[in-house]
């Protein structure tokens, strides 16, 4: 089989074609660079198509009340902490001018009775912030950013993907993809990357994410020297689709309860009333009739306990399951056709303000969401860790190696609030893309090494040495780290389950190296899932690893055996990165301080 | 609950193929794409098709199931006859790459070629616009569409008589009525949508809007109002004479 590479050239390559790599592309290109985006499907595929709620920026169109520091307060208080102060205010600050943006390019939202972007409740976030197009915001997004970009001289190269980035000295210097109709190999020579491959969702057996979220930008950074910080915080989404099997994962938007809708147990109990951590009982109702007057946009009442961060909903969930007061295929009833009884014409209502999670429901699983309840339970979602970057230009401890939503770190610490995601593509995405393009038109070029291209193109090609009968099927494989997993780092952690599965991560990479594969190198999903397993690994050791670092309970991670929080670990980052011998190290490092100015405004909005 | 099931897929690539048989277990509630799923998983390694989202949000799945256009991962096997295999090939207007994958880079092409989108100046001192939500509403169900294609697939233009480099799609034109259609825009794609666009060539069969998983209302709420766009610039007898005579 030949590996004959061919060799493209750009100042600025963005590997990813979701709302970040999107908007940096835009960005970097605008700013004068030549612009090649790589995406691993096809164009307009990404995983931002299935963000539903909407995009969370203090434009204060529905709520006056609403300000970039009452956004910077919720997300820190979101992210109990840990999050890196400096981005949590960029992001608070420069989310409204770019969802303006957006508008500007043809985005169209809801609108409110003056004619304004409409804004609607979200979990944890304290007024009504969320710009929306009923629930796909993330396909209006990803819609417009696309249509946008295709005019703006950028070459996008759709299903490619990258196995190995190379560096010239210390700086980033290209990247080896294989393109999945032929297989043929391009090596990009370039002075800056933007990564831009979003989450890992691909390393756990239940997840609301697609095939291509095996954690690429994660590992390649990891690989190329970079450091990756939080990985121990993974979101468990507490509302994914449990039945039927088949579907189980898919997300359930948490519009639904954002809407009105509430979470019930076996017995009908709301049972999320049963418990309200003390940073959020000042803002969390006290009875149903108050959640409800929340939910109908009456200033006065606070927010129902359904819309607590995601961390602590999905635990609460996880609690009703186990102690038997689940629904019949393992999850919780999740209900919001109870509303019909309280507004006129409320069927109406719930499929105007729900249009695709009643048309998933009834599709997929036969339930029509206006009439009966859904089961739900979590799902994994989202990833806060990745790339540690300045909160600034968002670049790497490589330079030239730059990296922009999910799988970069610091925004969101401990636990995402909805609705961050896509303001965090877009304001990143920009800023990365500006900064690539800057730190692009300031460098000389770069050469990689032609020893090591040959040796990534070797590399992945291995699969291929010998009848798929001699080794490993990919398939199986990446199974068994799923369930392992999901099992053992999951949404509860045990220091003891975290060092078996850290052996068993071990042997599986012992295991990866020698799968096989059949057919040929065009369009072969087996060979592609077997060259995703090497990030696969990657990440799922830098999640165990970091997870048994972290002894305390904080945001997305619980520890069975260290449930509560550690002031010492308040102040702290677990930083991975790889060590002269090829093992990966842990170490604690401080987070960024806080200024003057964002430490009296969270003590005001205590 | 479990029962065996026989799947009958399209192999093969650009030079030929051939639908081969496959069996696999089948559970309660399994859609097209679980099937094949497992039978890549099984028995087919290299069995090649796109997904993503698995929920009818991205548009990567389209197939050609029992003969008919639709998603693989929104067809639930219990809606099909369950007396027959159930037959799975690749959109049969986009020439073949691999298996159930087809090369549908032409509709990225032609849908770049539509003049973009070009706004009125903002309404507010602040740089931002206002709309009505029933303004909104008109134009959201055309930008409600995913892209799977398979309006374009069904489109005898492009299946059958092969015209992509002279007819867009209904895909390609309800991109067009929803800029025309958007309360800000004030670009005028009349003539190109006369002219390169091959507008014409639509004949309102109305095969597009039934296969469509949005449920878009393509040919009634996208093509015939660009249609009547085009007849009242081009066709209108009045019009017309004050263009011969020049002034229009």
């Amino acid at each position: 089989m030949s590996s004959d590479v061919r060799t493209v050239s750009y100042d600025v390559l963005v590997v990813g074609a979701g709302g970040a790599g999107l908007r940096a592309a835009i960005e970097a290109s605008a700013a004068g660079a030549s612009v090649g985006v790589l995406s691993k499907s096809l164009l307009g595929k990404a995983h931002t198509v299935m963000a539903e709620g909407g995009i969370a920026a203090a434009l204060a169109n529905v709520d006056d009340r609403d300000s970039w520091r009452v956004h910077f307060a919720d997300t820190m208080r979101g992210g109990a902490y840990v999050n890196d102060p400096r981005m949590a205010e960029i992001h608070a600050r420069e989310a409204p001018e770019r969802v303006r943006e957006l508008e500007a390019w043809g985005a169209l939202f809801d609108r409110t009775k003056d004619g304004r972007i409409l804004q609607r409740n979200f979990g944890g976030h304290r007024y009504p912030r969320l710009a929306h197009v009923g629930d796909r915001t993330g396909l209006e997004m990803i819609r417009t950013l696309q249509d946008h970009g295709v005019h703006a001289g950028i070459t996008f190269h759709m299903e490619q993907t990258v196995t190995a980035l190379f560096r010239d000295g210390a700086r980033i210097a290209g990247a080896f993809a294989y393109d999945r109709e032929r297989g043929r190999y391009t090596l990009y020579e370039v002075k800056a990357i933007v990564l831009a491959t979003g989450g890992v969702g691909r390393a756990f057996s239940i997840t609301s994410n697609s095939w291509e979220y095996t954690g690429d930008g994660h590992a390649l950074a990891y690989e190329a020297g970079a450091d990756l910080a939080d990985m121990e915080f993974v979101q468990f989404h507490p509302t994914g689709m449990v039945w039927p099997l088949s579907v189980r994962g898919i997300l359930v938007t948490e519009g639904v309860r954002g809407e009105g809708g509430v979470l019930r147990n076996s017995e009908g109990k709301r049972f999320m009333f049963d418990q309200i951590p003390d940073l959020y009982a000042s803002q969390t109702a006290t009875d149903e009739e108050e959640g409800w007057r929340y939910c109908q946009g009456d200033k006065r009442a606070r927010r129902p306990p359904e819309l607590l961060t995601r961390d602590h909903v999905a635990r609460c969930i996880m609690r009703e399951i186990r102690e038997g007061r689940g629904s019949p295929h393992g999850g919780v009833f999740l209900d919001i056709a109870w509303i019909r009884g309280r507004i006129k014409d409320g069927e109406a209502h719930i499929k105007r303000k729900l249009p695709s999670m009643y048309h998933q429901f009834k599709e997929l699983a036969g339930i029509d969401i206006t009439r009966e309840a859904m089961e739900v339970g979590p799902t994994t979602h989202y990833v806060m860790g990745g790339v540690r970057v300045d909160a600034e230009t968002q670049m790497s401890t490589v330079p030239g190696l730059f990296a922009a939503g999910e799988c970069a770190a610091g925004l969101h610490g401990a636990n995402r609030l909805g609705g961050n995601s896509l303001s965090d593509l877009l304001v990143f995405g920009k800023r990365a893309g500006e900064h690539a393009a800057k730190y692009a038109r300031a460098s000389a070029p770069a050469r990689c090494n032609p020893a090591e291209v040959a040796e990534a193109g070797r590399r992945a090609l291995a699969p291929f040495d010998g009848a798929p009968e001699s080794g490993e099927g990919p398939y199986a494989l990446q199974q068994e780290l799923q369930v392992l997993m999901q099992d053992e780092v999951g949404i509860v952690r045990r220091e003891e389950e975290m060092r078996t599965a850290l052996e068993s991560i071990g042997r599986l990479r012992e295991r990866a190296s020698s799968v096989r594969v059949g057919g040929n190198r065009e369009y072969n999903p087996g060979w592609h899932t077997a060259l995703d397993l090497p990030h696969l690994l990657t990440v799922s050791e830098a999640i165990t690893r970091a997870a048994i670092e972290r002894r305390e309970s904080r945001g997305a991670q619980f520890r069975d055996d260290f449930p509560e929080k550690d002031p010492a670990f308040g102040a702290i980052s677990v930083v991975l990165r790889k060590g002269p011998d090829g093992r990966m190290l842990v170490s604690k490092e401080p987070l960024p301080p806080m200024s003057r100015e964002q430490k009296a405004i969270i003590e005001e909005m205590k | 609950m479990s029962a065996g099931r026989t799947f009958r897929i399209w192999r093969g690539d650009a030079r030929s193929g051939e639908l081969v048989e496959y069996r696999t277990e089948v559970a309660p509630g399994m859609v097209v794409l679980d099937a094949v799923h497992r039978i890549q998983a099984e028995s087919a390694g290299d069995l090649a098709c796109r997904w993503n989202c698995k929920a009818g949000k991205c548009g990567s799945c389209s197939a050609e199931i029992n003969g008919r256009p639709r998603l693989m991962c929104m067809t639930r096997l219990s809606d099909l006859p369950e007396d027959r295999p159930v037959q799975i090939e690749p959109m049969r207007a986009f020439p073949p790459i691999r298996d159930l994958v087809v090369d549908v880079s032409s509709n990225y092409e032609a849908k770049r070629k539509v003049r973009p989108f070009s706004p009125r100046p903002p309404d507010a001192d602040d740089g931002t616009w206002r709309m009505s939500q029933a303004d909104v509403d008109r134009v959201q169900e055309f930008r409600k569409c995913i892209e799977c294609f398979l309006c374009q697939d069904v489109c005898h233009v492009l299946r059958e008589h092969r015209l992509h480099d002279r007819f867009v799609g209904p895909r390609v034109l309800v991109h067009a009525a929803a800029l025309e259609m958007h309360p800000l825009d004030r670009a005028d794609r009349t003539s190109e949508l006369r002219a390169e666009h091959g507008l014409g060539f639509c004949n309102i069969t109305k095969c597009c809007t039934s296969v469509c998983p949005e449920g878009i209302t393509i040919t009634d709420n996208a093509i015939i109002p660009l249609k009547e766009r085009v007849v009242d610039r081009f066709y209108d007898p009045i019009r017309a004479f004050m263009r011969l005579i020049g002034i229009d």
